[in-house]
């Protein structure tokens, strides 16, 4: 059980405290309701682009990162196709400081056009280093746009392509601030050991004179159902060949989202799972495989990724796959394998809320979701799915025509 | 409230002066293994971690050590791989094998809950694992896949090749795998690194979380019935090995779009003098977000996504290193850059704002590295294999604390010439 307050500011701001006396830091995050799901399509890569921007400096303070590392503290920030979110950890006696930069910056930016300049550039470097300077660093790049036709998730996070990155200006960053980063945007959590009376009379002197910004509606293009399945090949220097299959599955907050959790752990969560102990361990195909949930807020993904042997016809591989999906279409789970998974589920959320930093963003994303006190309905949510259910998901999903496969091959294959 | 905030002005803030680490008890059961305990956290979980002097300084040839730690769990007297698998699984636990250069490691993550059905199997890992031919072959095609696609990172290129710069391809801590070395492997080698590495009485064991009386009873119960094994009679790896060598290294990658650069040198571990004071030293250079290199390198120039130096601390040496991949076109600009700011160091004494500032974030870092039961556990392992205890943590505060200018520009001088450091690029 993760316990915690919520309140709201005037200007909207929502604010959730959690009391940990165990821990001699405090954990800040701040999670702003834009990703990269909110582009326009001629200017991807930006929300992620303007996170970097976050960090150069806001209309009082010259540096962000400078007076947090004199009160001892350290951030980070992260964009992906949902949220933009920062986050920060420091001793706690000097938690004011992270709540006057945390304000400062939702208030307004420097704007500073060097900033922008420097930032490009090291974003450039970061698509290079992550996306196109590794072996299959560019799968993501090519699976997403075979899956989705029209909802945004078409592209990555990093955005399609480095022009569109190269080319962003001050306008657009200046729009882009205006329109999601204001109080109302934004999810405030404050966890360590804290008092809720105290945060309520901070987070008011640092936030509360903030105006709030416009309410945004977001009105994205939902993808429709694939009916045929779609098929890629590239070839380039890798050392294995590898297969990546997506198939298309329900939103993060329907309860399908739960069944098809527990059907991806039931393929390849452990090492008793059963692409590991047939796949890998028994018919020896491939070197590594998985089964994941994209887990994105609008309708997502089931992906399997597997990296095939030396040796091992391509179709070979393939058609294993299949006949593991197959299989599980056909004959029920037993109780027992269900029950493993489960509980496997059950302790990893306990596990992720050892440190206090993890409960911060876990609280600030299910505030997101809806309301943050889901935390503590996941495992009941989870524990309520039956064998039927399992069945019934994976039939729905491991459809021909709802599959999108990519195949990355070495050059000399 | 009403009044509006002088957003101008920083909030005071407090520095950390020192850390409370009383929570750990230490007692040697009866056939010799030390336990060290840890009580805190507020969840029922507990870690439980051994630790052998197998690491990867005493193999005789490549990857033996990594595998013998790695195949501890795929398979033992009374129990199948898969067996092992299940009950870790079924009880929503986690099991992980980890080897670095000095010790192997086998720690075990578990609902306080499930512990009886998980002592037993982990018991079984480490007294008597019977390292089966089959799971050994799958392992290592698993394994062959996952270095041959590292050998395609510039960044892995160089990290796997750099130490054998440093110390010397025959120095315990200068070993280098080969992709053929997957196929020389065979559960002999395994068994016999085993048998000679592992379960001596110098074997420690930690734990952690919401322990209680009851809870080491159990684990004591199940610990002290395994039998040490005898010290092996081997002679010690050599690490009086000295290597002078080349200055300039590089690995060419025709398309590489980024270059991997390593600068560095072999230094000293912890038990060295000037070991904290190359720390701070380190950490101005390159230790943090607001550091000089990435300060210059990434926020002024955008060369690179990051760069960072580094002190690695091992049992009879140390290494220190400057690690970052840039774009192919900065590779020289950005050599020029490290060197320039190396220099800065001797030339010139660090200002009193920016020493204030390394201060507070070093001693805030260690206290930021105190969350949670597990953040702690590693702190405690950390300090005993070195031989310290956690009172190593109040002295680092405190040296920290008091270092001066010119401390460090010394520090600068003694130890980064650029004559003694090793350049490695891996890239175009």
């Amino acid at each position: 059980m993760i316990k915690f307050d919520k309140f709201s500011l005037e200007n909207g701001l929502r604010v959730i405290v959690h009391h940990d006396p165990s821990t001699p830091i405090v954990a800040v995050n701040t999670l702003y309701n834009v990703g990269s799901r909110d582009e326009n399509p001629d200017k991807t890569g930006f929300a992620h682009l303007f996170e970097h921007l976050m960090f150069g400096g806001s209309i009082n303070i010259p540096k962000y990162d400078e007076p947090l590392q004199k009160a001892g503290g350290e951030n980070n920030a992260f964009t992906n196709s949902d949220i933009t979110n920062y986050y920060l950890t420091l001793p706690k006696e000097n938690l004011e400081t992270a709540l006057w930069l945390e304000s400062d910056r939702m208030l307004n930016l420097a704007f500073s056009p060097k900033s922008l300049d420097v930032q490009r550039n090291v974003v450039i470097e970061e698509f290079k280093q992550v996306y196109l300077n590794q072996p299959y660093g560019d799968a993501w790049l090519l699976l997403k746009p075979l899956a989705y036709k029209v909802h945004p998730y078409q592209w990555s996070t990093i955005g399609k392509d480095i022009s569109h990155i190269e080319n962003a200006v001050m306008d657009d960053v200046k729009a882009f601030y205006n329109r999601y980063y204001n109080p109302n945007n934004a999810i405030l959590v404050i966890a360590g050991d804290v008092e809720t009376n105290e945060i309520k009379a901070l987070v008011d002197k640092w936030f509360g004179s903030i105006p709030a910004g416009e309410n945004i509606r977001r009105e994205l293009p939902s993808e429709p159902q694939q009916t045929k399945e779609r098929k890629l090949t590239v070839k380039r220097e890798v050392p294995a060949n590898a297969i990546y299959m997506a198939y298309h599955m329900s939103e993060r907050k329907h309860e399908d989202y739960y069944a098809s959790d527990l059907l991806s752990d039931i393929l390849s969560n452990g090492d008793s799972s059963r692409f590991y102990q047939k796949l890998v361990k028994g018919r020896k195909l491939f070197g590594e495989i998985n089964a994941f949930l994209t887990g994105e807020i609008d309708n997502g993904l089931f992906i399997i990724i597997g990296k095939i042997l030396e040796g091992v016809e391509i179709n070979d591989a393939e058609r294993a796959i299949k006949q593991e999906l197959e299989l599980i279409c056909n004959e029920t789970v037993s109780e027992d394998e269900l029950t493993k998974v489960k509980n496997k589920v059950e302790s990893s959320l306990i596990f992720s809320e050892v440190n206090i930093l993890n409960k911060a963003m876990n609280l600030a994303y299910y505030e997101l979701l809806g309301d943050a006190a889901m935390i503590d309905k996941e495992v009941e949510k989870y524990r309520q799915i039956n064998v039927d259910k399992i069945q019934k998901i994976a039939q729905q999903i491991f459809r021909q025509g709802n599959c999108s496969t990519l195949y990355y091959l070495t050059n000399n294959s | 409230m009403n009044f509006t905030p002088n957003r101008k002005i920083q909030p005071d803030i407090k520095p950390v002066k020192s850390v409370d680490l009383t929570m750990t008890e230490k007692y040697r059961l009866e056939n010799g293994f030390q336990v060290f305990t840890l009580n805190l956290g507020t969840q029922d979980l507990v870690k439980i971690e051994w630790v052998f002097e197998a690491g990867l300084a005493y193999q005789t040839k490549t990857l033996l050590a990594s595998f013998t730690n790695k195949m501890l769990s795929e398979g033992t007297t009374s129990y199948s791989a898969f067996e092992i698998a299940e009950v870790f699984d079924r009880y929503g636990a986690y099991l992980s094998t980890n080897i670095d250069k000095d010790f192997a490691y086998v720690a075990v993550y578990c609902l306080t809950k499930y512990l009886d059905h998980i002592l037993p199997v982990l018991t079984e890992i480490i007294s008597a694992p019977i390292f089966p031919e089959n799971e050994l072959q799958t392992l290592l095609n698993k394994s062959k896949q996952e270095f041959q696609i590292n050998l395609k990172k510039v960044k892995s290129l160089a990290q796997i090749s750099y130490p054998p710069l440093i110390f010397g391809n025959g120095h315990p801590y200068g070993q280098k795998a080969e992709v053929e070395d997957f196929d020389k492997l065979n559960r002999n080698d395994l068994l016999s690194f085993y048998e000679n590495f592992y379960l001596s009485e110098q074997s420690k064991i930690f734990v952690s979380g919401k322990t209680d009386q009851q809870i080491l009873r159990k684990i004591n119960h199940a610990f002290e019935r395994i039998e040490t094994h005898q010290k092996h009679q081997l002679a010690e790896p050599d690490f009086s090995v000295d290597f002078s060598t080349r200055k300039h290294h590089k690995i060419k990658i025709d398309d590489a779009l980024q270059s991997a650069i390593f600068v560095g040198k072999k230094m000293f571990n912890k038990h060295h003098p000037d070991f904290i004071g190359m720390q701070v030293l380190s950490s101005i250079l390159g230790g943090y977000f607001g550091s000089r290199l990435m300060s210059n390198i990434r926020e002024e120039k955008g060369f690179t996504y990051g760069i960072g130096s580094s002190l690695y601390s091992y049992k009879h040496d140390g290494l220190f290193s400057i690690q970052t991949e840039v774009g192919s076109d900065h590779t020289d600009a950005t050599l020029t850059e490290i060197y320039h700011e190396i220099e800065l160091l001797q030339n010139h004494l660090v200002g009193n704002e920016e020493l204030s500032l390394i201060k507070n974030y070093l001693t805030g870092q260690l206290i930021r590295g105190l969350d949670g039961p597990f953040a702690v556990h590693d702190k405690l392992k950390a300090a005993v294999l070195f031989g310290n205890d956690l009172s190593y943590y109040q002295e680092f505060i405190e040296t920290v604390i008091s270092i001066t200018p010119e401390t460090l520009q010394k520090l600068a001088i003694k130890h980064l010439q650029q004559n003694s450091l090793i350049e490695l690029i891996v890239g175009k």
